[in-house]
């Protein structure tokens, strides 16, 4: 066949490539799902209004002062007393029950799965791990209630009184229990991530296997492994079954684990559970803890997607 | 001529113990597990039977079951799969097949939607009480919830179809191109189909994990007293984990029994859910 040219047509090296004609359906199926992608969007929209339109309208009432310095939080009681600090300080003792367990046991299953378990192992190991990240947080808060505080009451040693019924030691402990496969696959992404040729070069200089995973591979990887702590604080701080369930529902000042206590997640489902009718200062309190709770976790989930970037560009 | 020595005893005894530290983490969690579910399931056991189905929730211990908690579940959740999947995957197929990366929204989007799947649960409660409950006046009813947990589970599901998308080869996508299929043509007739089995797995995960959810559908009023099943879209709800929470938070000891139950029942759910993504996985695992 011989090329003819047609002189009504443009040379061919003009010639548009794309459609002949505007195609009218795969643009609007194209403009649908960007629409779908904007569902997210909107929803972060929505939370940040959400939150921070009550919240403002909350510390028109009450001084930022008062809720950030005083100890006593009663708001809806006659004589409301709206001092954060004692859901703050409840908060930080559960959480950080929970890092005493899910940081070392986290890490060091982490280390047994990338450096010592065989492929297979690993293959078996991971789900099992995994299957306690699906358990529904409030049978973790029923079996630190109904198995975990009368196990404590029991073998308890510690100073003071041994916990009451309910208390943060307990909830903490099997928050930790529930965050540790979060970390534990974390952290071993972030380790398996960590190049071969350094671990052969480790070997080759005499090392033994544990020095090449505590002094090559974790330093190789503390970017990772930090996002994953951080990544479980972040967890820790927001999860709201475990303690409601375990810890108690009377805000009280204290940094004794034993004690019941009450943590900013619990207040908002304790309030939320009271049907506070819309517009009194009860229904805005529950905006303002949620308020402080989101730029927490929200700070701490920053940092952690932004380290774990750091490692994938080192890396891959 | 030296051999290459064995390393010193000390150095063996120190491996020894750091491989059995190692070992005693992994112990921790899985022998949590264990312990937890062995606890549960003795403790449920004198009420694990068919009544607990049959019977709907009451202040009788001896009398009450979990009726409409499960039926409750099956419409609030089973809305959610409606709404969420059809989004997530929509959004999914946006980012990966049509989003240029390059452009500084598409990349702000996908930071967004690591952010919100990071979000604490209960937040999301706030958004449905704040938004969907009394601010455009749903009220404490099935569709609220149903579009709570949506909004809750659509990272997952976003996340997990994106990457049964990017799974299929680009080699596929080429060929249609190059055949005269439009882009819709390649995605509907070529991606989507091999990246079913991976966007159905996900989307199973991410149900179970609304299945489970009880903070946010707290604060959208699941914890009324109900005692008859879901109607329709406006009718109100309690769903199986606040029915737990319920019971458990009850004094006497029968409830404690029951809601260890009603956990046994919740648990089996969701491990038959569980299979069925871990089934469809393996089944359809395929090669390029």
């Amino acid at each position: 066949m011989t090329l003819t040219i047609d002189p009504t047509q443009p040379a061919l090296g003009q010639r548009r490539l794309g459609a002949s004609k505007p195609r009218h359906g795969e643009r609007a199926i194209a403009a649908l799902l960007g629409l779908c992608a904007l569902v997210s969007v909107a929803t972060t929209v929505g939370i940040v209004v959400a939150l921070f339109v009550p919240t403002v309208e909350f510390f028109r009432s009450v001084s930022l002062r008062e809720f950030l310095t005083t100890t006593e939080w009663a708001p809806l009681f006659d004589r409301a007393r709206f001092g954060v600090l004692p859901l703050a300080t409840a908060t930080l003792v559960t959480t950080l029950c929970a890092l005493a367990v899910c940081v070392p046991f986290g890490l060091g299953a982490a280390i047994f799965l990338s450096e010592y378990a065989s492929g297979r192992a690993r293959s078996l190991l991971k789900p099992a791990l995994e299957v306690l990240a699906g358990i529904p947080t409030v049978v973790y808060g029923f079996f630190a209630l109904t198995f975990v505080t009368p196990l404590l009451q029991e073998i308890w040693f510690g100073p003071g009184d041994p916990p009451q019924i309910f208390n943060g030691l307990s909830a903490g402990l099997v928050m930790g229990v529930m965050i540790l496969p979060t970390i534990a696959s974390l952290a071993e992404d972030a380790m398996s991530a960590v190049p071969r040729s350094l671990r052969a070069g480790a070997f080759a200089l005499g090392s033994t296997k544990l020095q090449v995973s505590t002094r090559v591979v974790v330093p190789g990887a503390l970017s990772g492994i930090v996002a994953a702590i951080v990544l479980g604080i972040s967890r820790a701080v927001g999860e709201t079954m475990i303690v409601l369930v375990a810890a108690g529902g009377t805000p009280n000042f204290t940094f004794n684990p034993a004690e019941a206590m009450q943590t900013m997640t619990a207040f908002i489902a304790a309030a939320g559970m009271g049907d506070q009718p819309t517009g009194t200062i009860g229904y805005k309190t529950i905006f303002a803890v949620g308020a402080a709770l989101f730029v927490a976790t929200f700070v701490m989930n920053q940092l952690s997607i932004r380290l774990v970037r750091r490692y994938r560009e080192a890396y891959e | 001529m030296t051999v290459i020595a064995t390393p010193p005893r000390r150095e063996r005894v120190k491996a020894a113990a750091f491989k059995g530290v190692l070992l005693l983490s992994l112990g921790v969690g899985l022998v949590s597990l264990g312990v937890l579910l062995v606890d549960t399931v003795v403790t449920g056991a004198p009420r694990l039977n068919l009544d607990l189905l049959r019977r709907f929730p009451s202040g009788r211990p001896a009398l009450a079951g979990a009726q409409s908690a499960i039926m409750g579940t099956i419409w609030v959740v089973g809305l959610c799969g409606l709404f969420t999947v059809p989004v997530g995957v929509g959004a999914a197929v946006y980012l990966e097949e049509y989003a240029d990366p390059a452009r500084w929204y598409n990349r702000a989007l996908e930071v967004n939607i690591q952010n919100l799947a990071a979000v604490p649960a209960i937040v999301y409660g706030i958004l449905g009480l704040g938004f969907l409950v009394r601010g455009i006046g749903l009220g404490q009813v099935v569709l609220a919830a149903a579009l709570t947990l949506s909004l809750l589970v659509l990272p997952i599901v976003i996340i997990a179809s994106r990457q049964a998308i990017r799974a299929v080869p680009n080699s596929i996508r080429l060929g249609s191109l190059a055949l005269g299929a439009t882009r819709w043509q390649t995605v509907r007739r070529q991606v989507l189909p091999a990246a079913v089995p991976g966007i159905a797995t996900g989307s199973i995960l991410a149900l179970s994990r609304a299945i489970g959810e009880a903070a946010p559908l707290i604060l959208l009023g699941g914890l009324t007293f109900i005692t008859f099943n879901p109607t329709g879209l406006d009718s109100a709800f309690t769903v199986l984990p606040i029915q737990i929470f319920n019971w458990i938070s009850r004094p006497q000891e029968e409830f404690r029994i029951l809601a260890a139950a009603a956990i046994v029942v919740l648990l089996v759910i969701l491990l038959a859910m569980n299979s069925a993504a871990i089934l469809i996985r393996s089944r359809s695992q395929r090669k390029w």
